[in-house]
């Protein structure tokens, strides 16, 4: 059994085989090797029953899956509406500047994927970013360069 | 080894047993530790705290803990020393040993104090400050109090005792009844009273029902399901509880937003210890009724939420919405009488059973009983989130509670009701907040986000804004949301962007007619919304914009410029540092300017020029004023 096989078998066992814990099936995988390839889709589909065709559209759907490899850090910058007001595309701006990346791409080098998200829920703060789970306030030129170098 | 639970007097002496084993003269420092107040660093704050009291050697003198969010996030971090409840804001780790050295003498830190911005007094008392003294928090007032990750700081509080007043002392049909009876409306978009909603499930065939928590809080500028759910998870399986043995089901789901980990992982914490106490299994509180519950986390889509998308998605389905001619409260996840509340709803439903439906209708309006927490964010002084009684005005709310516009500027809008609410002007600002008032004006209440916007917010732009968002979150399945929404964006991006028309107001109005009477679900339905408030408010700004190609708000880029007023400018080379595009051109004591073909209009200069200069200035709808003759010198006024 391949790696991947074996952690599909892991996860969907954890989930006692349930096909409607598909989608959960899928964020446990997503989590654990950080995108969804084909080759755990299909594991998926022969393990829990359900047809790779769902699996894909399930795959497809959610915002949270990802098809291709993301980088090791996850920089997210929020575009909730108070974040928006509070000037959270030109902190998007900055940032995609600085990591020379547009949003929803990752670094060849896979060090970063700049990604947005509607809300984190954290709107008093706004605008605000999260890296690698941690969240930032605003964050000036210098905080940001900051951020962006602690994380190799 | 945890009590196990299995009558009313068994909880009551467990309660009594808690507070015996606690030293009520000891004080309590207690540190926030919801979302917002960890970003600000709570969990160092929180360490050097118990590093400290161990320092200094005041274990047996002090007692820590780390609780949900206060609401007042501005402020983070807040650490509030019970029972006084002197509440210190901002405070950092290094504010740890002077602030458990007074905590230990019962005096205060004054520095760390909250000062009235208005008064410019220092305010010792949490309940004193004027952002928290207008409030009424029934639902929210607990998380302070409570360690979510601890069931017994709940139990303390007589948490699950209206659990046991509902099993043991009333029937289903009284349950039903007293929520009916306090006409508790949906906290979650709609309003639809939850009473109507559990009784449709109840009377509903089939043996198997379904409750579920709808945690899937997607609307961008709300975040009280998120403070709650992480603060008070018991609250909100103990409404749930009750929930279920009023419609008559065994199962029970709650589907969290990808987005909030910590609310998933206090609400797992929180249902294995109530597993662990006996409120939920078999048997509950010896009543013979039994209850388990599951977590579904969300996997990003903000359609979601929608009732019949979000039980697909726990189905493991694509989450999208279906036509409701039959309501999920008769046929929802597999066919089965489904009943969903968001988590506001549930946690509400403890208070009403404990203090009855009469005590409830008591607080707030004719047609909006009790209170809703709101998330008042934006351009507002106090951010952070505040429970009010239903019936308050939104000048009382954003000025009384909220402090005013931030630096003194004037209020534009607010928004309330999310992606399918509206923008509401000054003129509404004396509109009592209720769930029928919103609604007249063309908002609604939605989940309670309320986003403050001041002059410069454009409002073309905001509208712009929600239809992109909504356009992304379209799922795309009936044509006159997905369709509808890319044209309604392509228009809204015209007129942002210059290239408005007039003939585009009535295409506008044409789309979102159709959209409202054709769409699927309420994605559609109330997707134009904003556009149409802002129409009927701010259709002057939309005017300015197709007109005279000029932003009043000085917002959107393509009819904006920055330029530096040659005559305030003191060539202080902050601007020409900090511009991103090596725009500003200029040097130590030659007066700068903007090369406007390299400006990429970020607006960094903008910011970063000192106000008690201003000399960078936004432009709109007006040719930008020559440069200054090259080599210009700065003519220093006070030098001779």
């Amino acid at each position: 059994m391949t790696g991947v096989a074996a952690l599909v078998s892991k996860v969907v066992g954890s989930r006692h085989n349930d096909k409607d814990m598909l989608i959960q099936v899928l964020l446990d995988l997503q989590s654990g090797l950080g995108w969804l390839p084909q080759e755990a889709l299909a594991e998926v589909s022969r393990q829990l029953r359900v047809p790779v065709t769902r699996v894909y559209q399930v795959a497809s759907y959610y915002k949270a899956f990802s098809f291709a490899p993301k980088g090791r850090h996850n920089v997210t910058v929020c575009l909730g509406t108070a974040c928006q007001v509070r000037g959270a595309p030109r902190l998007l701006d900055r940032t995609a500047d600085l990591l020379k990346l547009a949003p929803g791409e990752t670094s060849p080098d896979m060090r970063f994927s700049l990604n947005t998200v509607n809300c984190l829920g954290c709107c008093a703060l706004g605008p605000v970013m999260v890296v690698d789970g941690k969240y930032h306030s605003n964050p000036s030129t210098s905080e940001l360069q900051n951020i962006v170098d602690s994380a190799q | 080894m945890p009590t196990m639970v299995s009558s009313l007097e068994e909880l009551e002496s467990l309660r009594k047993d808690i507070l015996s084993r606690r030293d009520h003269t000891r004080p309590i420092i207690t540190v926030c530790a919801g979302t917002g107040c960890q970003t600000y660093g709570a969990a160092d704050v929180y360490q050097a705290i118990v590093g400290e009291v161990k320092a200094q050697r005041l274990e047996t003198k002090l007692e820590i803990k780390a609780t949900g969010c206060h609401g007042f996030c501005e402020k983070g971090v807040v650490v509030v020393i019970h029972p006084e409840e002197i509440c210190y804001v901002k405070v950092t780790a290094a504010d740890a040993p002077e602030l458990v050295g007074a905590a230990a003498r019962k005096i205060l830190v004054e520095r760390l104090l909250y000062v009235d911005p208005v008064t410019g007094q220092k305010i010792a008392r949490e309940p004193d400050i004027p952002f928290y003294k207008n409030q009424t928090r029934i639902v929210f007032g607990n998380n302070k109090r409570i360690d979510p990750k601890n069931i017994e700081d709940y139990v303390a509080l007589g948490g699950y005792g209206a659990l046991g007043k509902a099993l043991r002392r009333m029937s289903p049909e009284q349950v039903l009844a007293e929520v009916k009876k306090a006409d508790l409306r949906g906290r979650g978009g709609g309003g639809f009273p939850a009473g109507k909603k559990w009784e449709e499930t109840r009377n509903a065939p089939g043996d198997i029902k379904y409750v579920i928590v709808n945690c899937d809080e997607g609307d961008p500028g709300a975040y009280m399901d998120r403070s709650l759910m992480e603060g008070n998870p018991h609250a909100v399986l103990e409404g749930l509880l009750i929930g279920a043995y009023a419609v008559g089901a065994r199962e029970g789901f709650v589907y969290v937003r990808q987005e909030y980990p910590l609310a998933c992982e206090n609400l797992n914490v929180a249902i294995r210890q109530a597993h662990e106490h006996g409120f939920l299994g078999e048997n509950i509180l010896g009543s013979g009724f039994g209850f388990t519950v599951k977590v579904h986390r969300g996997a990003g889509a903000f359609v979601s939420g929608e009732s019949s998308a979000l039980m697909s998605a726990i189905e493991g389905k694509v989450g999208e919405p279906r036509m409701k001619y039959v309501h999920t409260a008769v046929s929802g996840i597999k066919g089965r009488p489904s009943n969903l509340n968001n988590v506001e709803t549930w946690a509400t439903v403890p208070l009403i059973i404990d203090k009855g439906a009469d005590w409830f209708c008591s607080i707030g309006t004719e047609g909006s009983k009790g209170t809703k927490i709101f998330s008042l964010v934006g351009k507002v002084n106090n951010t952070g989130l505040v429970e009010i009684p239903m019936g308050m005005t939104l000048r009382e709310i954003i000025y009384g509670i909220g402090g005013g516009i931030i630096k003194g500027k004037r209020f534009k809008g607010v928004q309330t009701g999310g992606p399918s609410g509206g923008i509401l002007p000054e003129q509404c600002l004396d509109t009592p907040v209720g769930f029928d008032e919103l609604a007249k004006l063309g908002s609604m209440m939605g989940s309670g986000g309320m986003v403050v916007m001041d002059e410069d917010t454009c409002m073309v732009d905001v509208a712009r804004y929600f239809v992109n968002f909504l356009c992304e979150e379209s799922c795309g399945k009936c044509i006159p949301c997905r369709e509808g929404l890319r044209v309604l964006r392509q228009i809204l991006t015209d007129i942002c962007e210059g290239r408005g028309k007039p003939e585009d107001i009535d295409v506008i109005r044409e789309i979102a007619e159709v959209m409202a009477d054709a769409s699927l679900c309420a994605l559609g339905t109330t997707a134009a919304n904003p556009v149409l408030t802002t129409l009927r408010y701010f259709g002057e700004e939309y005017e300015a914009h197709i007109r005279d190609k000029r932003c009043p708000a000085r917002f959107c880029k393509s009819l904006t410029s920055y330029y530096i007023d040659p005559e305030k400018c003191t060539a202080c080379l902050i601007c020409l540092r900090n511009c991103p595009a090596s725009a500003v051109v200029g040097d130590k004591g030659i007066v700068h300017w903007i090369d406007q073909e390299k400006c990429t209009k970020c607006g960094v200069c903008f910011e970063v020029c000192p106000d008690r200069f201003g000399a960078v200035v936004r432009i709109s709808g007006e040719p930008v004023p020559p440069p200054p003759m090259p080599g210009t010198r700065v003519v220093r006024k006070h030098e001779g």
